[in-house]
């Protein structure tokens, strides 16, 4: 196994299109190869690389950790981070790793629906933005070419102001997340919500949405609606780690209840 | 954490009723012990195993070829190479150490690999080519019981089988599959000898056992095999089996090279026995007082592939169905079945915490029928010293506090209703404390300690006085749980030395120990240590006509009369072998004195349950325990805590999830292990009755804690919730759908 050490971006680059397998924190693809999953014969260590780490305003680094994220990230997505496997893992899992897993179950991933961010990618020619919903094309497939590295997450300037995560598993930590949502509602009552583990990739549910924003101080009834739009409209899976009807369930409940804390 | 307990005085520093300090617990703490894991020699090869990917399929041709011609690699072997017995096991030899002509389970060994390096035998391993023919595998339990696939039928019959009462309460329950998950995987070297023999440094619980395993099959005289005790992290019975024993033994011995194997994590979920799964249906009968008349029960525990040791965990499940009452009219259907799942075996509680899940399940709804409190309810038929095991008949002669523990633990504090252990859902941020309904539940639990009906069971111990101090010398095995640190009290106590040392040596220095497990070391090997070191301080005594012995040498009317070097200049030693009462095989009604000792302990859960989503965090545990005498309190304290968050693990999160006999979380990240977020808090009374045959009136500890903890929580989460749980691990849907 050849192992890179780029300390600039353009070297990275390279590396990558030449077919390195990018390693960031390693929490991902360090498990794939001990599970014989995945043998690359090249590897592209990005820790070095200086633009992967920066993080300026609404941009952040591909290379960010959970653990910086915990500390000075938006609020929704803070509190994604603190779900984030084990503190060792936060301590070396990356915003950009998350991302380039493309795992149903990824934390980090609903709040990027929930805000409609967009991922950069940048091969040596060129660069560009793409929109989450155009990013993630599966369970752990997306859009990214082969020579494209993911770079930044990118967020919108402004965040809506009220924020809150939510993540449901049989575990009250370390666990990988049974549903998964963030629920944002702007000071117009623009909300939205975003879910993890009920479909193949991040979802939105836009009837809830749709509905829920148009009500500008919920009654309980609306609370509920509310509930049973999201819970109709994710489309989860039964396997070993829970069932089609408990993710469908959990869903509409947990995406209420954190409705509920932003309308606080 | 608060231990309660009268500290006897002590005539010596670190001895019996003293929390002496683990000898080995800081070399633990700065990773300076060696584990099996760390073990090296110069010019050792790796192990690795071909698995079957299939849980039940003919092999119609194994193609080593691929895999020898990888560079580096010194041996590919596969069943035909094993030169002894075929096949191994605790109790009966069915499984073969390689498989031939059929796999009957996922993950069976097929092939057996030695290469120069780890990664190396891995990918030789994998590059074993076998063709199989799939067959359809048996894996509903049922199923297996209908067609008479079977290990092993119980039935027992106690009393008037017509008699009746008038309240009556029915139940089916489940047990999902536990794992023991100890951290230390699997892990051995093996070490030919030069002259056809070989030295074995394995996991075990049981060295003396894996000896007689690995003679068999590799067909040589006991005495060319030594099999000797090695740095373990954990047990919890998944090391009473064999598993890479007579693989390491067969690869040294064809390359002449020492070979080392760890096993991977996932291969660990393989390679070793599980928690017997279990289905129970039960039917209990009461007057109206709430004097129980009638129980009859069906348990039916699936043994997997292989027979390991399901006989005597089907018996033990059998013999405590009604749990620590009392009843006059019993009768107990068990069956242990065969089929394509992983094979199961020991387990910490063994065959009791399964039945002790329904049979309180069961006493809570009768105490509700009555409308009577489930406390009183058990307080009223309490099983004590004196009574008829309800299941055997056998008169109990030992202590058994019944009551004295459920009331201990009735008394103790509950905590208040604000005082919280972190929400449900923990990190998640799913709950609020509106969202949440407080819940209590209670259990009670019993089992035996030592090995039962009829079998010889035996520790032998040697303690010998030289210049540097006492030394023991046993074969029994420290998994952890601290008889390192009980022998050395044990001796300091008796003996009246204080620097003690145990050494664990190999199976050609001593006899055998018994396997560590059933909660008997203590007893057992206590028990020969104890009479081993005061046998060789009456001898000191006699010679030097002294009449007390101390470090400073033999005493005689308060003089030393002979400094300890003189007394250190002849050879002291003294060998023991030391047997519990004597017990029988059961009649053809399960009836007899099958049992040594029994020990019991009550749980009282306080649980958070999130009902609309179906989370639950444990607040707190409490517990009462027999424990007879503790020899060291933080030692069983240590149990305690350990035994209950195993309990609290199979009661909502540790399961191995099968899809049609495959294992679908053979790791870390999905069979879920409590967190220390996860963990309740615990105090833990011990209750100490004298007048067990262990050493100083001693009862094992190790199992009770697993046995009604999980059962308490699931009582709780009843009690929260109003719902029947009648499974465990209790699942968010189970509470939320």
């Amino acid at each position: 196994m050849e192992v890179h050490h780029p300390t600039s971006l353009p070297d990275a680059l390279r590396a990558v299109a030449a077919g390195a397998t990018p390693l960031a924190g390693g929490t991902d693809l360090m498990v794939e190869i001990n599970f014989g999953h995945a043998l690359p014969d090249h590897v592209v260590g990005l820790r070095r690389v200086e633009e992967l780490n920066s993080w300026e305003d609404s941009r952040i680094g591909a290379g960010v950790t959970w653990r910086r994220i915990d500390e000075k990230g938006p609020t929704a997505l803070a509190e994604a981070a603190r779900t984030v496997g084990s503190p060792q893992i936060r301590n070396a899992g990356t915003i950009g790793g998350n991302v380039a897993t493309a795992s149903p179950a990824g934390d980090g991933l609903p709040f990027l629906a929930a805000v409609d961010a967009s991922i950069e990618l940048v091969s040596p020619t060129s660069t560009r933005h793409l929109l989450w919903s155009d990013f993630f094309v599966g369970v752990k497939q997306t859009a990214k070419a082969p020579d494209e590295l993911i770079v930044a997450i990118q967020l919108p300037e402004r965040l809506p102001s009220r924020q809150a995560f939510g993540k449901v598993g049989s575990r009250n930590a370390m666990v990988i997340a049974t549903v998964g949502c963030v629920v944002t509602r702007d000071d117009d009552g623009k909300t939205t919500v975003a879910l993890g583990s009920v479909a193949p990739t991040p979802i939105r549910a836009f009837r809830a949405e749709e509905m829920i924003s148009a009500e500008t101080s919920p009654s309980e009834s609306a609370l509920f609606e509310f509930q049973r739009l999201v819970s109709e409209d994710v489309r989860p899976i039964t396997d070993h780690r829970s069932t089609e009807e408990y993710r469908r369930h959990a869903a509409g409940v947990l995406a209420r209840r954190l409705l509920e804390r932003c309308l606080r | 954490m608060t231990v309660r307990t009268e500290q006897p005085s002590s005539r010596i520093d670190d001895g019996i009723g003293e929390s002496a300090l683990r000898p080995d617990g800081i070399a633990k703490l700065k990773g300076e012990f060696e584990y099996a894991q760390d073990q090296w020699v110069e010019g050792m090869l790796w192990g690795a195993t071909t698995r079957s990917p299939h849980p039940h399929a003919r092999i119609l041709s194994i193609d080593v070829a691929p895999a020898l011609a990888i560079g580096g690699v010194h041996a590919v072997l596969t069943a035909d190479d094993v030169p002894g017995r075929a096949s191994f096991g605790l109790e009966h030899p069915d499984q073969p150490v390689l498989a031939k002509e059929m796999v009957n389970f996922w993950g069976e060994p097929v092939a057996i690999v030695a290469a120069e390096d780890d990664a190396t035998a891995r990918r030789a391993a994998a590059a074993v080519v076998v063709e199989y023919e799939r067959l359809e595998p048996l894996t509903d339990p049922e199923d297996a019981d209908l067609r008479d696939e079977v290990f092993q039928r119980m039935r027992i019959r106690r009393g008037d089988q017509s008699a009746s009462g008038s309240v009556v309460v029915e139940g089916f329950y489940e047990v999902g599959m536990q794992d023991q998950a100890p951290l230390g995987t699997e892990a051995g070297l093996a070490v030919p000898d030069g002259h056809g023999g070989v030295d074995l440094y394995a996991t075990s619980q049981f060295v003396h056992a894996d000896h007689e395993q690995v003679v068999a099959s590799l067909g040589l005289r006991p005495e060319q095999v030594r099999a000797h005790p090695t740095g373990i992290g954990g047990a919890f019975g998944a090391r009473e089996d064999v598993n890479l024993h007579i693989h390491l033994c067969l690869l040294a011995l064809h390359t002449s090279q020492p070979v080392k194997m760890v096993y991977h994590r996932s291969e660990s979920f393989t390679g070793h026995v599980h928690r017997h799964p279990a289905r129970m249906w039960y039917r209990h009968e009461a007057d109206e007082d709430g004097n129980l008349v009638r129980v009859r029960a069906k348990v039916l525990i699936d043994g997997g592939a292989y027979a390991s040791t399901t006989a005597a965990v089907l018996a033990n499940a059998c013999y405590f169905a009604v749990g620590p009452y009392n009843c006059e009219s019993v009768s107990v259907d068990g069956v242990g079945t065969r089929t394509n799942n992983p094979p199961c075996g020991a387990m910490r509680g063994f065959g009791a915490v399964q039945v002790c899940f329904a049979h309180e399940a069961q006493m809570d709804r009768l105490a509700d029928a009555l409308g009577m409190d489930p406390l009183e309810l058990r307080r009223k038929n309490a099983l004590e010293s004196g009574d008829s095991m309800p299941t055997t008949g056998q008169v109990i002669e030992t202590p058994l506090p019944t009551v004295e523990v459920i009331d201990s633990l009735a008394a103790m504090p509950i905590p208040e209703e604000s005082e919280r252990a972190g929400l449900p859902g923990g990190s998640g941020l799913t709950t609020e404390e509106h969202h949440v309904v407080r819940g209590i539940g209670y259990a009670v639990g019993i089992k035996n300690l030592g090995f039962s009906e009829g079998f010889d069971d035996f520790a032998q111990a040697r303690v010998l006085l030289t210049p540097g101090g006492a030394i023991v010398e046993t074969a029994a095995i420290e998994v952890g749980q601290g008889l390192v640190t009980i022998l050395a009290q044990i001796v300091r106590s008796s003996m009246g030395v204080s620097s003690v040392e145990v050494r664990h040596v190999d199976t050609s220095k001593i006899d055998s120990a018994g396997s560590t497990s059933a909660s008997r070391q203590t007893q057992m090997s206590g028990g020969a240590t104890l009479e081993a070191s005061s046998r060789l301080r009456a001898r000191i005594l006699e010679h030097f006509a002294g009449d007390d012995l101390n470090d400073e040498g033999v005493w005689r009317d308060g003089e030393l009369v002979v400094p300890m070097s003189r007394v250190t200049e002849d050879k002291w030693e003294e060998t023991v072998t030391f047997r519990h009462p004597p017990t029988s095989p059961p009649d053809g009604d399960g009836q007899g004195v099958v049992h040594a000792d029994f020990a019991l302990a009550a749980h009282r859960a306080v649980v958070d349950v999130d009902p609309e989503l179906g989370l639950v965090t444990v607040v707190r545990v409490d517990t009462a325990q027999d424990v007879g005498k503790a020899l060291n309190p933080q030692s069983v304290v240590g149990q305690i805590e350990g035994g209950i968050m195993q309990g609290v693990g199979l009661a909502i999160m540790e399961e191995l999830i099968l899809d049609h006999g495959v294992i679908r979380n053979p790791n870390f990240t999905d069979y879920l292990l409590p967190t220390i977020l996860d963990a309740p808090d615990v105090e833990a009374l011990l209750i100490e009755k004298e007048g067990s045959w262990g050493p100083f009136g001693a009862k094992g500890v190790g199992e009770p804690p697993t046995i009604s903890s999980t059962a308490a929580v699931a009582a709780a989460i009843r009690n929260a919730t109003g719902r029947a749980i009648n499974r465990v691990p209790v699942r968010p849907q189970d509470i939320a759908l």
